[in-house]
C-alpha cells in the first residue's frame, strides 16, 4: 500500500484530567475524503487542532507526505499544504471579503514582502481571487466587510480561505453546523468538487451529508478510534450502531 | 560583609514594598483583565494622605489608620465611576482612560498640596536601629517594612487558602466564566478586590513616605518596577508577584550596591562608576527579558 | 463615493494650510507660530509612526518614546563630539562627531530601528496586555540609562551648539526648518499610505484582526509585525532626530513613559489607523496644551478627566468626525 498522505501514530493529548486523545492512529490516503465523526467531546476538533498545529499533542507523531509534521510551526504546515476551516468560523471581519481571499492567496504565493504596489495590480493574484470568490459564490458582495456577511456566507468564505491555499490535504471542521437547508446544499456541491482535486478530512454532524460524501469514515469516542472503514462497513458496525447512530434518532 | 548583609536587608525591603503593589495590580489585571496605569496613584494617596494626618496629629499610627480606608475607599470609588466602563474595552482604551486618571491625581495632588514634596517623620519608637546579627545595626523602621510586608504576604497566603472570599477571588483569577456559573456576585467581587489592592497600594505609599519624598508623580516610578515584577511572576499570580518582587528588589539593590566595586576590578574608576551606575540601572530589565525569553508568560501564570 | 471626495477635500485643504502656514504666520505678525507648528509636524511624524503599529497592527506599544528619544539622542552625541572635536569611537576604527544632518539623521533613523529589532524581537513574543508593559519598561529602562550616562549629561541632558547643517539650507532659519519637517512628514505619510494597501499592509492588518487564523493560512506572522515595529521604530527616531534640531537639546526625559503615553493619546484623539488622523490629533493636542497652560497651571486636571470621557463616549477620533466615516481608512 501507497504512503499514506497523513499519517497519525500514537498521538495523546489530554487537559488536566480531560483526555482528548488517547493513543490514537489513524491514517488519509491521498485523494479521498475522509470523514470523523463521533459524540460531541470525543476529541474530534482537538485532534484537527493537532494535525493542523493549533495544539501541540502530549506524545506521539504526525506525518504529513512522509515528512514528520509534529512540532512544525502552524505556518510551516500551511506550506506543506495543509489548510484548515474552523468550526468557529475565523474571518477577518474589518477586511472586506475580496481582501480576506485576497490574504489566503497571497499567503500561498510565497513572501509577502511587498511594500509598494497594491496588492490587486498583480495580474496572476487578481485572476485567482476572481476564480475564488467565484467558486464560493460571494462575487456580488466582494467588497463588502466581512463582519457583516450572514453565518452562511461566512462559511463559505471561510472553506473559500481554505481553498484559496491550495491544499493537498484539506481539514474543514463542521462546515454545515448552523447553516440554513440552502446553505448546506451549496457547501455539499462544494465539497462534491473538491472531490477529485485534494485530500478532505471532513469533521460534521450532518449523516446525510457524510454517507453522501465520504470514502472512508472514522469514528472517535472519548478520544479513541472506535473503529473505521468504508461507508459500507461502519453503517453495519454493531459497536457504531449502538455507540453512536443510536443517537441519531434523538431530535437536534 | 558587613555591607553585604546590610544591602540584602535594603534589597529585602523594597522587594516586600513592591509586593505590596504588585499583588493587589496583578489581581486586578489577572481578574478584570483591564490594563491599569493609575495603581500608583493611590500609592501616592496613601503616602499624602498619611503625611498630611501623621502633620497634624503628631502620630504615624494615626496616619496610617486613615491613609488605609482612604486609599481603598478611592480606589472603589474610582472602580465604580471609570474603571467599570473599561473592562469591556480594548487594551488602548484602557491605557488612556487610566492615563488621564493619572493626570488628573498628580495634578489633584499639586493644587492640594503645592509643588513642594512634603516630608514624613519617622515614628519616634522606631527612629532607633537594632541589631538584628550582633554587629550589625539596620534601622528599626525599615525592619519594620520588611516585617510589615512578610506579615501582608502570610495574610494575603491565609485569605487565599482558608477562606471563602479567597477561593471565589483565585476562581475568578484563573477562570472567569466559571466564577460567574458558580453564582458569585461578579460586580461586587471586582469592587472588593480593585479595593483591597489601592489598599494595599496605599500601605505601600504609607510605608515609603518616610523613606522616600512625598510629591506628585512619586507613583511612577514605582509603577513601572511593579510592572516589570507582574511580568516576571507571571499576570494574575500573588505568588508569582511575591516572588519577582523579591528578585526585583534584590537584584536592583545589590547591583547598585555592589558593580562600581565589580567594574573597578577592570575598569579605571571614574569610568567604572559610570558604566557600573548604567548597568545596574537596566539590570531588573536585563533580567526581564532574559525570563521573557525563557518563558514568555511568566515564571508562575495563573492562567495557562 | 461623496464621502470619498470628502475626505480628499479635507486632506488637501489640510495639506494647503500646512504648506502656506509660514506665510499665514508672517502676515497675522506671530511668527512665533512657525516654531510651534514644526513641533506639530514633528509629533505628528512619531504619532504617524506609531499608528502604523498600533492602528493597522493593533499592537499597543506604550514605548514608542524611546525611539523617539534615540534618535534625538544621535543627533546629540554627533552633534557634541563634532563641537568638542573627540572621537565617537576611537577604535577599531575611527568615528568622528557630526553636525550634518546627512550624517546625524540617517545614523538616528538606524539606530532607532536598530532598537527596535531588539525591543521588537523580545517584546512581540508576547500580546495583550503583557506588550503594553514590556515595551513600557524597555522604554524606561532606556531613560534610566541614560539618566545614569553623565558622560552625555545624565539627568541634565545634552544641549546642542547649533543645528545640524544641509547643503544648501540653513536649518537655523525656521521657516527653512519648517518646510524640512513639513517635506519629511508629507513623505512618510506617502510611503506609509502605500504600504498599508501593499501585500505586505495586508498581512500586518489580517494580523490585527486574527493573528491565529494568518498562521493557519501559511504566514509567519512574528516576522511581519517585527518588520513593521522596526519601520515604526525608525521613523519615531527620525521624529527624534528633528525635535533635537528644533530645541537644541536633548533630555532623558525624551523617553520618559508619559511621553509614549501622550504620543498615544495623540494617535487616539486624531483616529487610529487612519494615518492622517495622527496628524490631526499631534496638532490638536499641542494647541490644547498651548491654549489650556496660558489659563490655567493646572490644565492636566481638567484634560484628565476629559481623555476619560473621549475614550468612554467618543472613540472614532477627529479625522472620523471630520471626514465622516467610521470605517478605517485603507
Amino acid at each position: 500500500m501507497a504512503e499514506p498522505l497523513l499519517r497519525i501514530e500514537n498521538l495523546c493529548k489530554s487537559f488536566g484530567a480531560v483526555i482528548a486523545c488517547r493513543d490514537l492512529s489513524l491514517e488519509v490516503a491521498e485523494g479521498e475524503v475522509h470523514a470523523l465523526i463521533g459524540p460531541n467531546g470525543a476529541g474530534k476538533t482537538t485532534l484537527l487542532n493537532q494535525i493542523a498545529g493549533d495544539l501541540a499533542p502530549d506524545s506521539g507523531r504526525i506525518y504529513f507526505n512522509g515528512q514528520e509534521i509534529t512540532h512544525l510551526p502552524l505556518h510551516r504546515r500551511a506550506h506543506l499544504g495543509l489548510a484548515r476551516s474552523y468550526q468557529i468560523t475565523s474571518v477577518f471581519p474589518n477586511l472586506s471579503v475580496a481582501e480576506n481571499l485576497q490574504l489566503a492567496i497571497q499567503a500561498h504565493q510565497g513572501h509577502s514582502f511587498r511594500f509598494w504596489r497594491r496588492g490587486l495590480s498583480d495580474p496572476q493574484l487578481c485572476a485567482e481571487l476572481e476564480l475564488s470568490l467565484e467558486r464560493v459564490g460571494l462575487i456580488k458582495r466582494a467588497d463588502d466587510l466581512a463582519g457583516n456577511l450572514s453565518h452562511g456566507e461566512k462559511k463559505q468564505l471561510e472553506v473559500g480561505m481554505a481553498l484559496a491555499c491550495k491544499p493537498k490535504l484539506l481539514l474543514l471542521d463542521e462546515p454545515m453546523a448552523g447553516m440554513g437547508p440552502g446553505g448546506t446544499v451549496e457547501m455539499h456541491k462544494l465539497i462534491l468538487q473538491l472531490k477529485r482535486q485534494m485530500t478532505v478530512l471532513l469533521v460534521e454532524h450532518d449523516m446525510d451529508a457524510i454517507f453522501a460524501l465520504a470514502d472512508r469514515i472514522t469514528v472517535l469516542i472519548y478520544g479513541e478510534v472506535a473503529a473505521s472503514g468504508t461507508v459500507d462497513e461502519i453503517r453495519n458496525n454493531p459497536i457504531v450502531r449502538q455507540a453512536y447512530l443510536g443517537e441519531e434518532d434523538e431530535p437536534c | 560583609m558587613l555591607l553585604v548583609i546590610e544591602q540584602l536587608l535594603n534589597g529585602l525591603q523594597l522587594g516586600v514594598t513592591l509586593f505590596l503593589m504588585s499583588a493587589g495590580l496583578t489581581l486586578i489585571f489577572g481578574i478584570m483583565r483591564v490594563i491599569n496605569l493609575a495603581h500608583g496613584s493611590f500609592y501616592m494617596i496613601g503616602a499624602y494622605v498619611a503625611a498630611t494626618v501623621a502633620a497634624r496629629s503628631g502620630s504615624f499610627l494615626l496616619g496610617l489608620l486613615v491613609a488605609l480606608p482612604a486609599a481603598a475607599l478611592v480606589g472603589m470609588l474610582v472602580e465604580i465611576v471609570v474603571l467599570r466602563r473599561l473592562y469591556k474595552k480594548d487594551h488602548v482604551d484602557q491605557v488612556l482612560a487610566t492615563f488621564g486618571l493619572i493626570m488628573f491625581f498628580n495634578e489633584l495632588t499639586r493644587v492640594v498640596w503645592g509643588r513642594q514634596p512634603l516630608f514624613m517623620d519617622v515614628p519616634s519608637w522606631l527612629s532607633g536601629s537594632v541589631e538584628l546579627i550582633p554587629g550589625i545595626p539596620y534601622p528599626s523602621y525599615r525592619i519594620a517594612v520588611i516585617g510589615v510586608g512578610l506579615l501582608v504576604a502570610v495574610f494575603l497566603y491565609l485569605m487565599f487558602t482558608r477562606t471563602r472570599i479567597g477561593m471565589q477571588i483565585r476562581a475568578g483569577a484563573s477562570n472567569r466564566s466559571m466564577a460567574g456559573a458558580l453564582g458569585i456576585n461578579i460586580k461586587l467581587l471586582y469592587t472588593l478586590v480593585f479595593g483591597l489592592g489601592t489598599m494595599l497600594a496605599g500601605l505601600a505609599g504609607v510605608m515609603a513616605g518616610p523613606i522616600l519624598a512625598v510629591e506628585a508623580g512619586m507613583g511612577e516610578s514605582i509603577l513601572i518596577l511593579t510592572f516589570v515584577v507582574i511580568v516576571i511572576g507571571g499576570i494574575g499570580s500573588v505568588r508569582g508577584a511575591f516572588i519577582g518582587a523579591l528578585l526585583v528588589g534584590m537584584i536592583d539593590t545589590l547591583g547598585r550596591a555592589f558593580l562600581p566595586a565589580f567594574f573597578r576590578l577592570f575598569l579605571a574608576t571614574a569610568h567604572a562608576d559610570g558604566v557600573a551606575a548604567s548597568v545596574a540601572s537596566m539590570s531588573i530589565y536585563i533580567l526581564m527579558a532574559i525570563i521573557l525569553v525563557w518563558r514568555p508568560k511568566g515564571l508562575l501564570p495563573a492562567h495557562t | 463615493m461623496f464621502q470619498f471626495d470628502r475626505q480628499k477635500i479635507c486632506l488637501s485643504i489640510g495639506a494647503l494650510l500646512l504648506v502656506l502656514l509660514p506665510l499665514l504666520a508672517s502676515l497675522a505678525g506671530e511668527p512665533y507660530l512657525v516654531s510651534l507648528f514644526s513641533r506639530i509636524l514633528i509629533y505628528a511624524l512619531a504619532a504617524a509612526s506609531l499608528d502604523l503599529i498600533l492602528g493597522y497592527g493593533g499592537l499597543v506599544s506604550l514605548g514608542h518614546a524611546a525611539f523617539f528619544g534615540i534618535g534625538a539622542y544621535v543627533v546629540g552625541i554627533l552633534s557634541f563630539h563634532d563641537f568638542e572635536e573627540s572621537a565617537l569611537i576611537a577604535w577599531p576604527f575611527l568615528i568622528p562627531g557630526s553636525d550634518s544632518a546627512l550624517v546625524a539623521w540617517p545614523a538616528a533613523i538606524f539606530i532607532a530601528a536598530l532598537l527596535a529589532v531588539f525591543v521588537g524581537a523580545l517584546s512581540l513574543r508576547t500580546s495583550g496586555m503583557h506588550f503594553i508593559m514590556i515595551t513600557l519598561a524597555f522604554a524606561q529602562m532606556l531613560y534610566f540609562f541614560f539618566v545614569a550616562l553623565e558622560g552625555y549629561g545624565g539627568d541634565d541632558g545634552l544641549s546642542l551648539f547649533s543645528r545640524n547643517t544641509l547643503p544648501a539650507l540653513d536649518l537655523g532659519d525656521d521657516t527653512q526648518f519648517y518646510y524640512v519637517c513639513l517635506t519629511l512628514l508629507f513623505a512618510f505619510l506617502y510611503l506609509s499610505a502605500r504600504l498599508v494597501k501593499s501585500p505586505f499592509g495586508m498581512v500586518i492588518r489580517g494580523c490585527r484582526e486574527n493573528e491565529k487564523r494568518m498562521q493557519s493560512l501559511g504566514f509567519p506572522t512574528f516576522r511581519y509585525k517585527l518588520l513593521c515595529f522596526v519601520i515604526a521604530g525608525a521613523a519615531a527616531g527620525l521624529a527624534g532626530a528633528l525635535n533635537a534640531n528644533q530645541v537644541e537639546y536633548v533630555s532623558p526625559g525624551l523617553m520618559h513613559w508619559t511621553r509614549s503615553g501622550i504620543i498615544l493619546i495623540m494617535v487616539i484623539l486624531g483616529g487610529s489607523g487612519t494615518l492622517y488622523g495622527p496628524v490631526l490629533g499631534a496638532a490638536a493636542f499641542l494647541l490644547l496644551e498651548e491654549v489650556l497652560s496660558i489659563y490655567t497651571e493646572h490644565w492636566m486636571l481638567y484634560f484628565g478627566p476629559a481623555l476619560i470621557l473621549v475614550v468612554l463616549f467618543a472613540r472614532h477620533g477627529l479625522y472620523g468626525v471630520l471626514v465622516g466615516k467610521e470605517k478605517r481608512h485603507g
